[in-house]
């Protein structure tokens, strides 16, 4: 309370190196970088290592359970593709929700971001390294359903051989949009809450307990009856999979759920995120 | 380059940093001092571009940070060295920042040689390391980019005697060749060591700044008295400048006139010497005292500057 003391001016002169003008400016980083090591983080970690794996041996655990526990009848690459994406769309958003929250979690933000200060590039690198996990998974998927389609008709023998090439292109597609849209909804929760665990939760809720909400909600309250597929996400992206392809309303009640869900709440995510302190 | 121009950083209606300015220049090695919660940190985050200030401005090379292109090449930051993601190794760690910044693989290897990781620890995962191997991992990847401005918010932090020997000689080296470096501590010894420059803030305000020697080489007196107030009366009286700080004062007045007038006032004095350094000394310690954190009824005793 009593100190006071000398305050002259800033630091003392010094010889005039002036290092602001003899500065090499380096060019922007480009965005092709920025993308490679986004991708070399989705699988540096054990985290992120576990979930790779953990989705290699579910999918083909699924094959595997197909020709060891179901009936022969139904050994199609239908079924095959079925039981392998069904673990898949638990678990591809699960990279973008490490690849995003992580950097919050385990602090190493502060890094990413004094490296690349436009944390808005931090951002689109990492949503296109997710968006190129949606299309390499799968690929590999589809692959991984032929191969396992191949292994059955063999085992099956020649009966089986018309029902077993059952999924049209179209399908195969609406498949891959089905589980972009749910690497989106991850992406999303991870940029808007920044944090893993909660974020993973989040994504749970969403794909696992949100349509049981939502029928039941539906179920008492008249006024909602009308409103919930125009509202709820999971139900809407559900109606993507199946041979028949999504009425016109449907693809409209898909639009408005990722309006709702994914471009609403991404673009004030993202906008807090260019802004938030990187502590 | 750095340079902070009144610089303000609120949170809500607190001020973490209040109109700071000061500059870092290349070929010197600047100090912030300042005790816990002064706003070392936050300045420097707002630095970095990790925060925005509430008003203010703050540049490196004559550029806002966030303007930098590909800032890993022209500035080193090391903020925090804790905050490294624990589930990768070291060496990962670095490599990520390499590729970053588009340098030869071969870099990483020549900084965990430079900051004496072992390729077997450069193996381990981050989670596993000590303290001080984070912080001597941080610095890698602070001067990976051979940059020519270092930001480091307490490097030495962890580090054991010969790491702090080790990094002042480094910071040193870095500034003879030109390079700017700002670091931050909270120990006026460690400042003390290897600053050209010092910036004292405390509560968020800078209290003082200036070089190294003007700082430390007090041209004063230091007298210590239970009557302090009564002398730095006498002081002035006699012509002399005086700030009192407590039971001591600080006179610009020679020992030998201090000591007269001391006892020409009749005033029984418990210590009297040469100021140098004690100026900065007690201003550091008074302001750490006034942010009321270990505050015990005594004062702390004075230990002498250490040279
Ligand atoms: N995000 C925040 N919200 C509210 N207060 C904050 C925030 N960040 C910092 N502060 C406050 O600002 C003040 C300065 O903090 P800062 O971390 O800059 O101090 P420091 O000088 O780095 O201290 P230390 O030596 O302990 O690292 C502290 O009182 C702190 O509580
Ligand atoms: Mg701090």
């Amino acid at each position: 309370m009593t100190s006071t003391t000398t305050s002259p001016a800033t630091a003392s002169p010094t010889s005039g190196t002036s290092d602001v003008a003899r500065r090499r400016v380096p060019g922007p980083v480009p965005f092709g970088r920025l993308v490679g090591v986004e991708v070399r983080k989705t699988g540096d970690t054990r985290s992120s290592r576990w979930i790779l794996l953990a989705l290699g041996l579910l999918a083909a655990g699924a094959c595997a359970v197909v020709l060891g526990f179901m009936p022969s009848e139904t050994w199609t690459y239908g079924t095959f593709l079925d039981q392998i994406s069904y673990p898949l769309a638990l678990g591809i958003p699960m990279l973008a929700v490490l690849s995003v929250a992580g950097e919050w979690g385990q602090r190493s933000a502060l890094t990413t971001f004094t490296l690349v200060p436009r944390r808005g590039r931090v951002v689109a690198a990492k949503a296109a390294v997710a968006a190129g996990y949606v299309v390499v998974t799968m690929a590999l998927a589809f692959g991984l359903a032929a191969l396992c389609t191949l292994v059955a008709g063999a085992a099956a023998g020649d009966d089986a051989a018309s029902v077993l090439w059952d999924v049209p292109v179209g399908q195969q597609l609406r498949l891959v949009l089905f589980m972009a849209v749910a690497m989106a909804v991850g992406f999303t929760l991870a940029v808007v809450l920044r944090h893993t665990a909660a974020a993973m939760v989040g994504y749970l809720l969403i794909a696992l307990v949100l349509p049981n909400l939502s029928s039941l909600l539906a179920s008492v309250q008249d006024w909602y009856r009308d409103a919930a597929p125009w509202v709820e996400i999971t139900s809407a992206q559900y109606n993507l999979l199946g041979p028949d392809a999504p009425t016109g309303e449907q693809w409209a009640q898909l639009g408005t759920t990722v309006l709702l869900w994914i471009v609403l709440p991404l673009t004030l995510g993202v906008r807090r995120l260019l802004r938030v302190e990187i502590r | 380059m750095i340079t902070i121009d009144a610089l303000t950083k609120r949170y809500g209606d607190f001020a973490a940093v209040d109109d700071v300015s000061f500059t870092a220049r290349p070929g010197r090695v600047t100090g912030f001092l300042g005790p816990n919660g002064a706003g070392k940190s936050t300045t420097l985050r707002v630095l970095t571009g990790l925060a925005t200030p509430t008003s203010g401005t703050a540049t490196v090379l004559g550029h806002r940070f966030a303007d930098l292109p590909d800032p890993g090449h022209e500035v080193g930051v090391l903020l925090d060295a804790s905050a490294q993601h624990g589930g990768r190794t070291g060496r990962e760690t670095l490599v990520l920042a390499q590729r970053t910044m588009g340098l030869p693989p071969t870099r990483v290897d020549d900084m965990l040689d430079l900051v004496g990781l072992t390729r077997a620890e450069a193996a381990r995962r981050v989670r596993d390391y000590s303290l001080g191997m984070r912080q001597r991992l941080g610095i890698a990847t602070a001067l990976l980019g051979d940059p020519q401005v270092l930001v480091l918010d307490e490097p030495a932090n962890g580090l054991d005697p010969a790491g702090i020997r080790w990094m002042r000689d480094l910071l040193r080296t870095f500034a003879d060749d030109g390079g700017t470096v700002l670091l931050s501590s909270h120990l006026l010894a460690e400042i003390e060591a290897i600053a050209d420059d010092i910036v004292v803030i405390g509560g968020g305000r800078i209290v003082a700044s200036g070089a190294s020697e003007e700082l430390l080489s007090g041209t004063g007196t230091l007298v210590r008295a239970d009557d302090a107030a009564v002398l730095a009366a006498a002081l002035t009286d006699a012509g002399h400048q005086a700030t009192r700080t407590d039971d001591v004062v600080l006179t610009d007045a020679a020992l030998t006139d201090a000591g007269h007038v001391a006892f020409r006032a009749g005033i029984p004095v418990t210590e009297l010497r040469a100021a140098d350094g004690a100026g900065l000394e007690e201003m550091f310690l008074e302001l750490t005292a006034t942010t009321q954190r270990d505050a015990t009824g005594a004062a702390p005793a004075p230990t002498g500057a250490a040279a």
